[in-house]
C-alpha cells in the first residue's frame, strides 16, 4: 500500500510547488528585505523596524484570532466592530484606571464573540452570515456607547501601552509576542487546540468522537473577539483617542489575508501560527516598501490583492495534490 | 492466458506491454502486460495497493509509465495528460460524478461542444432533443431540462456514462461505479454496460463486489504487488480461486477459512453489560430491546431501512430517543449524548468512515488519540510521550501499515483507516463496541484482518454489536443475530439457527416465506 500512497503524496514535478506552499511567505519576506537592502535608503535600520513592528501589531493580534476561527472552517468578519466597541468602552471607564478599563473593554468585546459563537454553534447560522450581522451591529453599538464622538484619552499609564518601551522594545510589540506564544501553545500543545483542528477537519466526525464541539466553537469565537478587543485597546493607546467610527475598519480583510498567505487553508483543519505572523509582517513590509518609494496607497492595495490571489492559488494546488 | 482468446477474439483496442512505474524507489507496477479487446468487459482485480489505481492512472494519462509501451489500436501510443487519453477515446467513470451539478442534464452532456444556431448562440432546443434521444438509446428516460443534482446518484452516473460514450469513447474505465448506487440503479448500469459492449466499446471494471464482477465481466486481470498474476476468462475461475489469486494464498487455505476470517464464535455468559429497553424514535425505531453480554458478538440483521443503523446510533448517543432506556453495567445512560455514551463505555464505528469517522487532514497519531485526548493530557496540555505510548501499542497490535504515526490519515488505504478508527475506540477501554459496516469498502486482505480482530476482541471480553450488509459476515461473525424489520425486532436467531437461510427468512418476515423471493433478490435489497 505504501507504493500507491507515496505516489499520491509526492507529485512528479511538484517539489518546487510544495516548497512555495510551505515556505512561500518566508521567501517573500526575505526577497522583500533583500530588495529594500539595496534600493531603499534607511530601510534596514532599527528605528524603521521598530516603526514597522508597532504598526503591524493590531493586524497581527486580530489575525491570530482569525487563524483560530479559520482553523474551524469558520470566518469572523466582526473583528473590526469588536475593536471599535472596545475602543468605545475605554474612555467610559478610564477613570477607574487603565487596567479595569482594559478588562471591561475586553469583556465587552467578548460579548460580541459570545453572540457569534452562540449563533454559529447552537443555532447553526453560517459563520459568514452570523459575523457579518455583528460586523454591522457591533459598530452600531460601539457608536451608541461612544455617543458617536471621538474622545481623547490622556491617562499616562494607558498611553504607555502605545509609547513605552522595555530595552527598546515597545510594550505593544512585547504584548503581541506574548500573545503569539500563547496562541502557538494553545494550538500545538493543548487538547483544545487538537479539538479545534479536528472540528475544522470534519465537524461530523468530531461530534461522533464525542468532542465538545459546541463548547469549542463558542470558545473560539470568544477568543477571537478577546484578541480583537486587545487590538482595539492598543490602537486607542497609540492614537491617544477612542475613534469608534474608524478604528478597525477593513481590518478583517487584512487579517484574513495574513492568515491565508501564512498557509492556513480557508477550508479549516489546520492553524499555522508562525505563518500568520509572517503573513501579517509581509503585508506590513509591502505597504512600507511602497510608501518609502512614494508609490500611492492604491497600488499597495492592488499588490495585496495580487498576493491573496497567489496564496490562494498555491493552496488550491495543495488541495489538488492531496 | 490471453493466447487462448486471441484466435477468434477481435483486435485489441488498448494494450500495455511491460509497463513499469516506480515512485521514489518503490515499484508500483512491474512488467505489466494488459490487453483489452473491443466489446470486452474486463475485471481488474487486486487488493488495495496491488497497483490497480496506478495502472488505471497510466492508462488514462494521469501518470506516464517509466518503462514499457502502450498501444492503441495496435499503434504505439503515449498520453502526456488525461486529456490526451480522453481524445484517444478512453473515458473514466468515477464513483463521484465529475459533472456540473447545477447545470441541466442536456447541458452536461454537451458541455464544451454545445450545438450552435446560425447566430453562433447555443441551440437549446436541438441540444435537448439530442440529449433526449441519446439517453433513450440506453433506455434512460429523464427530463433533460432538470438540473443534474436533482437526479438520483445512479442516474447522474448514467448521464456521465452517456456523455462519455457520446464523445466517441472506445474504452470506458469504471472505478467502483456501484459503491453508492441502489440495487435498481445497478441493474440499469449493467444494462447500459451490455449495450455499450454490443457497440464494441470495451469496459474495464473495478469493484470489490464479487457478485457484480461475476455478473458482468467476461475476462479478468489480477494484480498483486504491482505484477499481473493472472489473465484469463472469468468463467474458468471460482470465487475462491479468484480470492486466492488476489491474496496469493492457496485455495485450500481460503476454503478452510470460509468466506470470512471469523473463527469460532460463542454466546456470552453472565450478566448483560448493556441492556436496551423499548428504544423508540418516531418513524425510525420502535420498542427495540437488546441484551449484550461480555465476550459475545451479536449480529444486528435487517434490510436497508429496517432501523439497524438507527439502533446503533441510539445506543451510541448520536440519536435522541423519544422513549426507552439504555443501561450499561446497571447504570442508566443519558440518551442523545455521545460523550455520555462514551463515558459509559459504549462506542460506535460509524458506517461512513470518510465523512463521520476519520479526520482526514490529521495524522494517524492525532486520529487515534482524538477521543482519549483529555485522558492523555495534564491540565489541558497534551503529552506527546503518553500519546506515543498508546499509538505505538495500537499500531503494532492492529498492524496499521503506515510510514509513521505522523502520516496523514487520508493517505492510508480504507482498511488501515478502519483500523485507525478501531484503535481510537480501543484507546477508550470500551465495554461495548458497536460496529456499523466495519468492512465496507475495504479490500479482501484488510477485511479478513478486521474480521479476525473482531473475533479477538470478543474473546478478550468486549461486547460487540455487528451490523453488516453482507449476510455471510453477520452469520459467520455472530453467535446470535437479532433481526430487525420495519424498526422493531422481528426475531432472534440463536445457535444452529444462525444460518443464511434462517436469516433471510427472518429479514423478509415469517408470514412472507423466503420461497417468494430468491436469495439473490433479497441480497440486492440489503
Amino acid at each position: 500500500m505504501s507504493t500507491v500512497t507515496s505516489a499520491v503524496r509526492l507529485p512528479q514535478k511538484g517539489s518546487a510547488l510544495v516548497f512555495l506552499q510551505r515556505y512561500g511567505v518566508y521567501l517573500a519576506i526575505a526577497l522583500l528585505l533583500l530588495f529594500n537592502l539595496f534600493f531603499t535608503p534607511n530601510f534596514m535600520t532599527i528605528d524603521n523596524f521598530r516603526v514597522q513592528f508597532i504598526q503591524v501589531v493590531p493586524v497581527l493580534i486580530v489575525a491570530l484570532g482569525m487563524a483560530l476561527v479559520i482553523g474551524t472552517e469558520g470566518i469572523d468578519l466582526s473583528v473590526g466592530a469588536v475593536m471599535a466597541l472596545s475602543a468605545a468602552v475605554i474612555p467610559l471607564y478610564i477613570g477607574y484606571g487603565p487596567l479595569p478599563a482594559a478588562i471591561l473593554a475586553v469583556l465587552a468585546g467578548c460579548l460580541i464573540g459570545l453572540a457569534n459563537g452562540t449563533m454559529i454553534a447552537l443555532i447553526g447560522v453560517q459563520p459568514i452570515v452570523a459575523t457579518l450581522s455583528l460586523m454591522v451591529a457591533g459598530r452600531g453599538i460601539a457608536l451608541l456607547v461612544a455617543d458617536e464622538q471621538l474622545k481623547s484619552v490622556i491617562d499616562p499609564g494607558f498611553l504607555a501601552l502605545g509609547r513605552g518601551t522595555i530595552a527598546g522594545v515597545p510594550y505593544s510589540v512585547l504584548l503581541a509576542l506574548i500573545l503569539v506564544g500563547l496562541v502557538a501553545v494553545l494550538v500545538n500543545r493543548t487538547t483544545f487546540g487538537k479539538q479545534l483542528v479536528s472540528i475544522g477537519g470534519s465537524r461530523r466526525a468530531a461530534e461522533l468522537a464525542g468532542l465538545p464541539v459546541k463548547r469549542v466553537l463558542i470558545t473560539i469565537y470568544i477568543l477571537a473577539a478577546a484578541l480583537a478587543s486587545i487590538a482595539g485597546i492598543i490602537q486607542t493607546a497609540r492614537l491617544s483617542a477612542s475613534v469608534p467610527s474608524t478604528v478597525g475598519n477593513l481590518i478583517e480583510l487584512s487579517a484574513i489575508t495574513a492568515v491565508v498567505i501564512g498557509g492556513t487553508p480557508l477550508s479549516g483543519g489546520q492553524v499555522k501560527v508562525l505563518g500568520t505572523v509572517a503573513g501579517a509582517l509581509l503585508l506590513q513590509l509591502i505597504a512600507a516598501s511602497l510608501i518609502k518609494h512614494n508609490v500611492p496607497d492604491a497600488y499597495s492595495q492592488i499588490t495585496q490583492a495580487v498576493i491573496i490571489l497567489l496564496a490562494v492559488y498555491l493552496q488550491r494546488g495543495k488541495a489538488v495534490l492531496k | 492466458m490471453t493466447e487462448q482468446l486471441s484466435t477468434a477474439a477481435p483486435a485489441p483496442v488498448l494494450e500495455a506491454r511491460g509497463v513499469g512505474k516506480t515512485f521514489t524507489g518503490v515499484a508500483a507496477l512491474q512488467g505489466v502486460d494488459f490487453t483489452l479487446r473491443a466489446g470486452e468487459s474486463l475485471a481488474l482485480m487486486g487488493e488495495n495497493g496491488a497497483g490497480k489505481s496506478t495502472l488505471i492512472k497510466v492508462l488514462t494519462g494521469v501518470y506516464q509509465p517509466d518503462e514499457g509501451q502502450m498501444f492503441l489500436h495496435g499503434e504505439p501510443a503515449s498520453f502526456a495528460k488525461p486529456v490526451d487519453a480522453q481524445h484517444a477515446g478512453i473515458s473514466t467513470i468515477y464513483q463521484e460524478v465529475n459533472l456540473v451539478p447545477l447545470m441541466t442534464v442536456a447541458q452536461n452532456i454537451f458541455l464544451g461542444r454545445e450545438p450552435r444556431n446560425r447566430f453562433g448562440l447555443i441551440d437549446f432546443r436541438k441540444m435537448q432533443e439530442d440529449a433526449r434521444s441519446l439517453l433513450a438509446t440506453y433506455d434512460i428516460h429523464v427530463d433533460v431540462r432538470r438540473p443534474l443534482r436533482s437526479l438520483a446518484l445512479g442516474m447522474q452516473q448514467m448521464v456521465a456514462l452517456a456523455r462519455a460514450v457520446s464523445i466517441d469513447a472506445r474504452v470506458v474505465i469504471m472505478d467502483e461505479p456501484t459503491s453508492s448506487l441502489e440495487a435498481r440503479e445497478v441493474e440499469t448500469l449493467f444494462r447500459v454496460i451490455g449495450m455499450l459492449r454490443s457497440q464494441g466499446i470495451a469496459i474495464v471494471y473495478v469493484s470489490h463486489r464479487m457478485d457484480e464482477i461475476f455478473a458482468i465481466c467476461e475476462t479478468v486481470t489480477v494484480l498483486r504487488d504491482g505484477r499481473v498474476v493472472h489473465n484469463g476468462r472469468l468463467a474458468d475461475l471460482s470465487r475462491v480461486e479468484l480470492v486466492a489469486l488476489m491474496l496469493g494464498r492457496s485455495v485450500e487455505k481460503v476454503k478452510r477459512g470460509g468466506v470470512t476470517a471469523f473463527g469460532e464464535v460463542k454466546e456470552g455468559e453472565g450478566e448483560p453489560v448493556l441492556t436496551a429497553r423499548d428504544l423508540s424514535r418516531k418513524h425510525q425505531i420502535s420498542g427495540i430491546g437488546l441484551d449484550i453480554r461480555p465476550g459475545e458478538v451479536v449480529g444486528l440483521g435487517g434490510l436497508l431501512g429496517s432501523g439497524r443503523s438507527e439502533t446503533l446510533k441510539a445506543m451510541a448517543g448520536v440519536m435522541q430517543l423519544d422513549e426507552g432506556s439504555l443501561t450499561v453495567d446497571g447504570k442508566r445512560v443519558r440518551s442523545g449524548s455521545v460523550a455520555a455514551a462514551i463515558k459509559a463505555g459504549v462506542v460506535m464505528l460509524p458506517e461512513d468512515r470518510k465523512a463521520e469517522g476519520i479526520i482526514p487532514n490529521l495524522s494517524i497519531r492525532d486520529n487515534i488519540v482524538l477521543a482519549a485526548l483529555p485522558r492523555l493530557s495534564r491540565a489541558g496540555f497534551t503529552s506527546r510521550a503518553k500519546q506515543d505510548a498508546i499509538v505505538d501499542v495500537f499500531m503494532k497490535r492492529l498492524r496499521i501499515k503506515a510510514a509513521s504515526p505522523n502520516q496523514v490519515v487520508s493517505e492510508l488505504s480504507g482498511g488501515n483507516q478502519q483500523k485507525v478508527m478501531i484503535a481510537r475506540w480501543l484507546a477508550m477501554n470500551p465495554k461495548v463496541l458497536l460496529l456499523d459496516e466495519p468492512t465496507r469498502g475495504i479490500d479482501v486482505g484488510a477485511k479478513a484482518e478486521v474480521q479476525a480482530l473482531i473475533n479477538e476482541l470478543a474473546d478478550e471480553g468486549l461486547a460487540i454489536v455487528l451490523v453488516s450488509s453482507e449476510l455471510e459476515e453477520v452469520v459467520e461473525g455472530s453467535a446470535r443475530v437479532v433481526v430487525l424489520r420495519d424498526g422493531s425486532v422481528e426475531r432472534e436467531l440463536r445457535g444452529s439457527e444462525v444460518t443464511e437461510q434462517h436469516l433471510m427468512a427472518a429479514l423478509v418476515g415469517e408470514n412472507h416465506s423466503p420461497a417468494d423471493e430468491s436469495p439473490a433478490e433479497i441480497k440486492e435489497r440489503l
